[in-house]
């Protein structure tokens, strides 16, 4: 394990954060646009949004990535792999991030909402101000838990030929025969960044709270 | 391109096989990890704090980095510390220790939710340890793991379609091999797509009812 090959993983990583972080804000906004369809309550919004949140929740991300890697092509749309690897994870996390959100949006209280109407807020308002602030700020530890679980997952879309870590250790490994430093290199850069994820969402916890105070 | 499920229908036998391969690993897997999981939890809270420190680092790292990474290691890097495994073994290996660390974790909460009284009642009592662990903790903590226990088992049948990239003959590689050998790739990855989807429904569904029960028969009893 030379440096040099430790900085080709490093110069990966930067793509593993890159796809990751895309994803997991494109998977915050559907998850919001989830959220608000099951809040509507007419079944002609709540139930595609179920649909939308078990099916991605239900499926291995390996299999959505294929799935959506041969399916785009075939209906005409051809876009680079990255792109396909990036909806892939978008849609997968919007679906656990919509339902992490669930519980964050039941518990704002009915009061707050009552006081937003009589106030002559629109229905949209009242979500953009009043219930999705609340329930983002309840559910923040959720949300870091899933950011390092996409970081995680990002290591699938090497299947699909995108070069980050895991695709750089695999090459390295089979081109300098020496899988256990390089993937174990591999690893503890992982490691390091999830680590880091997990510290700077409990600081972010910490001033939420003293936000709310 | 038209949608043609009739070439997976002719091969349904080799989806069977596929699909027994997947749930005899992902059962296995779980099981063994709940019980590894278990020993591993009992290990950190009563074996002191050296044990408990290299024991939580160990679930940290393997929490903290991707399931393929850790089953890359094993099957390329395992030969070189004389480690030869066949790609089954080593995927039901990789997948009860990944298991293992995410159990310890359910069940130390679990540990960490029964009330201290009743250990303390225990011991007066002279329960021995094993006593109170069988008797009074395990018990008592049942209902609070079940639902991430059962959560945890779902995401881990998951995570066993990344077996695939190392050619264990389970669901993903056997359709996905079918639909590249006939050109219906599309129609192959779909149908796993709704396979995975019936068995995580399902699981969810058993766990609810089993939650239900459980919930029922302590209450009988109080």
């Amino acid at each position: 394990m030379t440096p040099k090959l430790f900085t080709l993983l490093l110069e990966a990583a930067l793509s593993t954060l890159g796809i990751s972080l895309i994803s997991i804000a494109i998977g915050f906004v559907i998850a919001m646009l989830l959220s608000a369809a099951m809040l509507t309550g007419k079944s002609i919004y709540v139930l595609p949004a179920r649909l939308f949140i078990s099916f991605f929740r239900g499926v291995p991300l390996l299999v959505q990535l294929l799935l959506i890697y041969t399916l785009l092509p075939v209906i005409g749309i051809n876009v680079p792999g990255i792109v396909a690897a990036i909806v892939g994870l978008s849609l997968c996390t919007a679906a656990y991030q919509a339902e992490n959100l669930r519980g964050g949006f039941a518990s704002v209280p009915p009061g707050l909402i009552e006081a937003a109407d009589v106030a002559g807020f629109t229905g949209a308002q009242t979500f953009i101000r009043i219930r999705a602030p609340i329930a983002l700020r309840l559910t923040f530890p959720a949300l870091v838990n899933e950011a390092i679980m996409i970081l995680k997952s990002s290591s699938l879309v090497s299947v699909v030929g995108i070069i980050e870590i895991t695709k750089m250790a695999q090459d390295l490994a089979s081109s300098t025969y020496q899988p256990i430093p390089i993937f174990a290199s591999a690893a503890l850069i992982y490691f390091i960044i999830n680590s880091a994820i997990a510290l700077l969402g409990r600081y972010a916890e910490r001033s939420l709270k003293g936000a709310s105070a | 391109m038209m949608f043609d499920p009739q070439v997976i229908i002719e091969k349904l036998p080799e989806i069977g096989s596929g699909l027994f391969v997947t749930l005899w690993l992902w059962i296995a897997g779980v099981l063994g990890g709940v019980i590894a999981g278990f020993i591993v939890a009992t290990a950190r809270r009563f074996g002191g704090k050296i044990v408990n420190v290299v024991l939580g680092a160990i679930v940290e790292v393997l929490r903290g980095t991707p399931f393929l990474i850790q089953i890359f290691l094993l099957y390329y890097g395992g030969p070189f510390v004389g480690l030869m495994l066949d790609p089954i073994p080593c995927g039901l290996i990789g997948l009860t220790v990944y298991s293992a660390a995410y159990y310890s974790e359910v069940f130390r909460a679990g540990y960490a939710s029964v009330p201290v009284g009743h250990v303390e009642a225990a011991a007066c009592l002279g329960m021995t340890r094993f006593q109170t662990i069988s008797r009074i903790q395990v018990p008592e903590m049942a209902l609070i793991v079940l639902p991430p226990a059962i959560n945890l088992a779902v995401i881990l049948l998951k995570e066993s379609a990344v077996l695939s990239i190392i050619t264990v003959p389970e669901l993903t590689a056997t359709v996905s091999a079918i639909g590249s050998q006939q050109y219906a790739f599309l129609e192959a990855i779909f149908i796993l797509a709704i396979v995975y989807w019936i068995i995580v429904e399902l699981t969810d569904r058993l766990g609810r009812m089993a939650e239900n029960r459980l919930s029922r028969l302590r209450f009988s009893k109080a």
